[in-house]
């Protein structure tokens, strides 16, 4: 089978914890595979040259920006969208010109999409009546699936009559009621508000789990890709920036687009001025750091520190490099604070810091410190240095 | 209820408004109460003073062979007309509405064109072109004329409404497994019933109505309700039209005002609670 070690997934267990679940399931055999799949509208290309390659019973997050193109992939798996070229293959069949009707994949949407003039059991049961499912089996799955997405006796309800994240529940028992190959989830949770969300998220990934189902989930919300996904794939303008399991995404950004996209990471631009042993990098804003190089760079070599703001630690003990600045400002989170701190130079950084003793104040000078291996460098066309 | 309004002049504002209302309204309801009034009026000159109350005009319409065949006659005309601009509103604002294709403006315009050509044009329009290819005036012809005439107005309506059905809808049911033909018919159809229920009984009445057009396309010897009221008047102004014109405020009101109430609460039942569509 094709190897394409940028796309190809973790080997994770496909179906940790979850008891009765498919098993002997085919590693060798991608659940979803695209093959350099470009999409265009007309002569505007929303995808060039995606290729990835899904393991079975995986939750994949793409990850991007509006108009990033991650919408339009997942469309183009359930048939929504044409490619105009590449492959798409799922479970090993090519689908590009199977009708939509036929492929056999299941899809939430993020305004749930729930036939409003059929009960909740007629919107469950649909898949199941275009699959021949015989009376007595469709109310028995149809019953399992309400059961599954904790909603059990609503079948005679109408979706106006449920919340919205009543209707996203009703909507996810729909899509996997018929066992579909491909669980597509298109933004599911921007329709909910902030309580529901977590919750829905909790709960999404909780049934994936149960199901072994492969899921691709598409969000612009960075934590909901963080804490559901085993694989994230972070996208911008219609091509892949990184791949990787979250921690790696998040701990290793690939380009300063991902850096950024994710959590907002500290940049800061400086050139190489010592390189044996340790890296030293002189910073635009005046001072010098030490970094952990995985390879030796050449003097004078422009490149940019990527700190998160989580990694600095505020006051005098902490960590190998100091920066001193003055507090710009102070966001006070409860368990720790935000402080916004200008080092000179025009830059200024973010620090996340848990507080202890007292919380520095706006007009203040504080000290962050950072150790050399708990930051990313980037080379001058904003591509991680490996 | 309206704020107490204190000073002398508010009054008089809210008086003369009140009194040019009631005008209005007494302008535009006149001519009907009129006609109903007169309906049941016992003398036999179609006009007031009344003389007693009567129900003659309406047993003599009955017993009149030429009017039940004109009533026949129209309701059947209407009926078909109805039945089949639905069908043709229905598949066309679908695909107007739901697919891109070239010359899709101009073949919105041109669906509403006759709406906008004055309808003795169109009526002659018709006839100069049934004489060019040498065919007969039939039922038939006088149909497809109806058809011509309310066919805008369905699309109109039809596709406003479709408008508003989110495609997700029949996204959803196609993924579930749904043949394109299937999602329209158990998704896409029920939604729209409203509009259909709105755009037939539309149509219904503006086929039951037609008084110009059909003058022009009836076949010889076939008089629908209008014309036939119109060749009745040529006599006399008969107290019996008064019963005839009663008969069809009956038809053309009532039907709509029915089919109004039937579809609103339709709609409510369909419209509580849709999310609102986020932009992604």
């Amino acid at each position: 089978m094709p190897d394409r070690s940028e796309a190809s997934l973790s080997p994770r267990p496909v179906s940790a914890g979850a008891p009765g679940t498919v098993p002997n399931m085919d590693a060798g055999q991608p659940a979803v595979e695209f093959r350099d799949i470009d999409i265009a509208y007309g002569k505007f290309v929303a995808v060039r040259d995606f290729s990835l390659s899904i393991r079975k019973g995986s939750f994949v997050t793409l990850l991007g920006p509006s108009g990033c193109g991650k919408t339009t992939i997942l469309r183009s798996i359930a048939g929504l969208v044409d490619i105009s070229g590449g492959q798409i293959m799922i479970d090993g069949r090519r689908v590009d010109d199977v009708p939509i009707y036929k492929r056999n994949i299941g899809l939430v949407f993020q305004s749930y999409a729930l036939f409003p003039h059929k009960s909740v059991f007629d919107n469950v049961a649909f898949g199941l009546k275009y699959r021949s499912v015989p009376k007595p089996e469709i109310a028995r799955r149809v019953g399992q699936a309400l059961d599954m997405v904790r909603l059990p006796g609503s079948e005679k309800k109408l979706p106006s009559q449920l919340s919205g994240g009543q209707q996203q529940r009703i909507a996810l028992a729909r899509a996997i009621v018929f066992e579909p190959q491909v669980l597509l989830l298109d933004e599911p949770l921007s329709a909910l508000d902030a309580n529901m969300r977590e919750e829905m998220r909790v709960e999404i990934k909780k049934i994936q789990k149960a199901t072994g189902i492969t899921a691709i989930f598409v969000t612009h919300d960075q934590e909901e890709a963080l804490s559901m996904s085993d694989r994230i794939v972070v996208m911008n303008g219609g091509s892949v920036e990184q791949i990787g399991a979250p921690e790696e995404v998040y701990e290793r950004p690939a380009t300063a687009f991902v850096a950024d996209f994710l959590g907002k990471a500290n940049m800061l631009a400086g050139t190489v001025s010592k390189s044996d042993g340790t890296t030293a990098v002189a910073l635009a804003a005046g001072q010098t750091v030490n970094v952990t190089s995985p390879r030796p760079l050449k003097p004078g070599s422009r490149v940019t520190v990527v700190v998160r703001p989580q990694k600095l630690s505020v006051g005098p003990a902490g960590g190998a490099n100091r920066l001193s600045g003055r507090v710009v400002s102070t966001s006070y989170l409860g368990g720790s604070a935000i402080y916004e701190i200008d080092i000179g130079g025009k830059t200024s950084i973010r620090a996340n810091a848990p507080i202890n003793g007292r919380i520095v104040r706006e007009g203040e000078t504080i000290e962050v410190g950072f150790d050399p291996s708990s930051c990313v460098l980037l080379d001058e066309n904003g591509q991680r240095i490996s | 209820m309206k704020p107490a309004r204190r000073k002398e002049e508010g009054r008089w504002a809210w008086r003369l408004t009140g009194f040019v209302t009631l005008c209005v309204y007494i302008f535009m309801f006149a001519p009907i109460a009129a006609t109903v009034i007169l309906s049941f009026n016992a003398s036999m000159f179609g006009g007031f003073p009344m003389t007693g109350f009567s129900l003659q005009w309406y047993g003599k319409l009955m017993a009149n062979e030429a009017v039940l065949a004109a009533f026949r006659t129209s309701l059947w005309i209407a009926l078909v007309t109805a039945a089949a601009t639905t069908a043709i509103g229905v598949v066309t604002s679908f695909a107007l509405v739901r697919f891109d294709f070239p010359g899709k403006q101009v073949l919105s315009t041109l669906v509403i064109l006759p709406a906008l050509v004055p309808e003795t044009i169109l009526g002659v329009g018709l006839l100069v072109l049934i004489k060019a290819v040498d065919q007969p005036r039939t039922l038939l012809l006088l149909v497809l004329g109806h058809i011509l005439l309310a066919v805008p107005y369905v699309v109109l309506i039809t596709q406003a409404r479709m408008v508003g059905i989110r495609r997700v809808y029949e996204e959803a049911a196609l993924s579930l497994g749904a043949s394109r033909f299937s999602s329209f018919r158990e998704i896409t159809l029920p939604l729209l019933i409203p509009a259909v229920v709105a755009g037939a009984l539309l149509a219904f009445t503006i086929s039951f109505d037609n008084t110009s057009a059909s003058l022009f396309w009836r076949p010889a010897g076939v008089e629908t309700m209008p014309t036939q009221i119109l060749s009745m008047l040529k006599i006399s102004i008969s107290p019996e039209i008064n019963a005839l014109g009663t008969v069809m405020i009956l038809v053309t009101v009532g039907i709509p005002l029915i089919g109004g109430v039937v579809m609103q609460s339709l709609t409510r039942l369909r419209r509580r609670g849709e999310p609102k569509e986020e932009a992604r």
